[in-house]
């Protein structure tokens, strides 16, 4: 028995952003469970007081010194811009038209 | 244009089998050009990757390009780089300026980049010719290079096998003779896999050793750059190029980088080759008759075994399908069709998100940005993502008390031979393929894979070295040696083209 609910399921797609088809939802119902009944081993391992792993080699992070260097320019930054006015990057209205909600996940 | 024959005697090498180091000295002497070299790459690719799928895109003209200024420069007796007109290929998650970079994604068709990662910098700076793109897994995750939206890549031992991913086409062409060497990236065996599976040599360094500035991010705390060759001095040559510090890379080490070439004595007497007991429980005959034959090899030139313990081995596979797919869900939600790339039509913005991840990306992708956001959402963070990077801690510890006792590990890299397209029926068995490579991302050590025999099929296995820290040099040392007892030797695949 999978280890999600369908409902489940559409909200992660909708938190990840990503529209599904009605039966590519059944199959990740489906290959979710399966993965994560695998991950359930971890669940059983007794990890009080064991740190968290940053680096194979114990190292500080480092901070940039805040001085200016050369960079793209606008064009080459913004050339692979689906759309463009300008210097500026053109989206869609982050507002959904009247009469629709944009942001139900797919079914 | 001209291309090069072997003009030797019967049974020379071919020069599109010539070493890294050959090439560059040749070249250097005067014997041959760059050009020439370039140009009997061309017509090989052009002849064979047809049917062997290797590469995603050919930059003839940039090639053409670096090689001729190779050959001006030696004209003019001006400096070459190391690996001056060297044809290197590279895995397309490298991005590589005003050349198409798609990492295998519907989502990036199209897109070229405006910079260079800073390994291509390295590569071109030393003189090596970029010769084009090579098809991989989609953003590197599998183990076949059956998800690359693209193309179908086949081993060039047998065309019905897969060349093992996810950095199979950098395999595949290396094994072909279609580039010199080339570079992969490894996650959780992407090179070491795919090199055991086409009879290459193939090196993950040390998380850190090599910058990843420009590496299409699969999984931040795991991804590294690293060489596919065809033998162990060709890949120190390359590491040698690619690797050290750079500050554009916040996890890059300001660490010292030995010349490797130096490590390769051929001397392994006195080394300590530890053999992890939980890595021999599950492999086919063949890969534990070759692994056993390879660490003979070793005691004979005077190694010593040590039989040890690795006790959380078996949380390698989950913590590791954990933290990959939780650091992917987070890198990949750049894709959403604003700056560049693949955008849907659709009237408002979230909704477009949606639609563009939807049509951009392929299943194992999805599959794995869900799993992703589930293991970080709110709530779940501690249980899972948490829980998997305490574990491996615990799995870097089982490493650092094993190096008390030996020097390197000696493991197999696969526990079967390439398989069969199609032959993985679920994500569950694909990731399998994985089980003896994923602990040396997680604990961030360096890997190699060497080629070590052929299966009764005449199919390579590869065997894996792991090391401490930063200590690539030793892994090498031992895997020259073991290349030269148990490697393939001149042994060629025919599978595709009657390469050999």
């Amino acid at each position: 028995m999978p280890a999600l609910t369908r409902k489940e399921v559409e909200e992660i797609a909708l938190l990840a952003r990503l529209h599904l088809e009605p039966e590519e939802l059944a199959r990740m119902q489906h290959d979710l469970g399966a993965i994560l009944e695998n991950a359930a081993a971890l669940a059983a391992v007794d990890t009080t007081d064991v740190p968290a792993m940053t680096h194979a080699v114990p190292m500080d992070l480092r901070m940039r010194l805040d001085v200016v260097e050369p960079s793209l320019t606008v064009d080459a930054a913004l050339g692979g811009a689906p759309q463009r006015e300008g210097d500026l990057i053109v989206v869609p209205s982050s507002i959904a038209p009247p009469g629709r909600v944009g942001t139900e996940p797919a079914s | 244009m001209s291309t090069v024959s072997s003009g030797g005697p019967p049974g020379a090498v071919s020069p599109a089998f010539w070493s890294v180091a050959d090439i560059a000295q040749r070249i250097a002497a005067g014997e041959i050009t760059a050009t020439q070299i370039l140009e009997t790459m061309l017509a090989r690719i052009e002849a064979i990757d047809g049917e062997l799928g290797a590469f995603l895109a050919v930059d003839v003209a940039g090639a053409r390009a670096a090689a001729a200024e190779v050959d001006r420069r030696r004209a003019a007796n001006a400096p070459l780089g190391p690996l001056a007109g060297v044809p290197i290929a590279l895995k397309d998650v490298l991005v590589t300026r005003g050349l198409a970079t798609t990492a295998a994604s519907k989502i990036l068709q199209g897109w070229i980049p405006p910079y260079d990662a800073h390994v291509v910098e390295q590569l071109r700076a030393a003189g090596a010719v970029v010769l084009g793109k090579l098809n991989c897994d989609e953003f590197a995750m599998g183990s076949s290079t059956e998800n690359s939206a693209y193309r179908v890549t086949r081993n060039p031992w047998d065309p019905a096998r897969v060349p093992g991913g996810s950095s199979g086409g950098s395999s595949a062409a290396v094994a072909a003779g279609l580039c010199a060497a080339a570079l992969g990236t490894d996650t959780g065996g992407s090179i070491r896999q795919p090199a055991a599976f086409c009879g290459c040599v193939g090196m993950k360094p040390t998380y850190g050793r090599i910058s990843r500035w420009g590496v299409v991010a699969f999984a931040s705390s795991l991804d590294q750059v690293g060489p596919l060759t065809r033998s162990v001095a060709d890949a120190a040559l390359v590491l040698q190029t690619i690797a050290g510090f750079d500050p554009r890379d916040s996890t890059s080490l300001d660490a010292p980088v030995p010349r490797f070439t130096d490590a390769l004595t051929g001397e392994v007497a006195g080394l300590r080759i530890g053999l992890p007991q939980e890595y021999f429980e599950a492999m086919d005959d063949d890969v534990r008759a070759a692994v056993a034959q390879t660490a003979a090899a070793l005691v004979e030139r005077g190694a010593e075994l040590v039989e040890l313990s690795l006790p959380h081995t078996k949380l390698a596979l989950p913590a590791y399908y954990l933290v990959a797919p939780a650091e992917a869900s987070s890198n990949l939600a750049r894709y959403d069709g604003v700056r560049y790339g693949l955008r849907a039509p659709a009237p408002e913005l979230l909704e477009m998100y949606a639609r563009t991840r939807g049509a951009g990306f392929g299943p194992e992708v999805k599959r794995r940005i869900m799993l992703g956001t589930y293991a970080l959402r709110s709530g779940y963070y501690d249980a899972y993502y948490k829980k998997a990077q305490q574990v491996r801690t615990l799995i870097k510890r089982d490493f650092d008390r094993a190096f008390r006792y030996c020097d390197v590990l000696l493991t197999p890299t696969t526990p079967t031979a390439a398989f069969r397209f199609g032959a993985k029926a679920t994500p569950v068995d694909m990731y399998q393929a994985d089980v003896f490579t994923l602990s040396c991302n997680l604990a961030g050590l360096p890997g190699i894979s060497v080629p070590c025999g052929l299966t009764g099929d005449g199919l390579p296995l590869g065997a894996q070295l792991l090391g401490r820290p930063l200590d690539e040099a030793t892994l090498l040392r031992a895997g020259a040696v073991i290349e030269a007892a148990v490697g393939l030797g001149e042994r060629r695949p025919s599978g595709i083209g009657g390469i050999a």
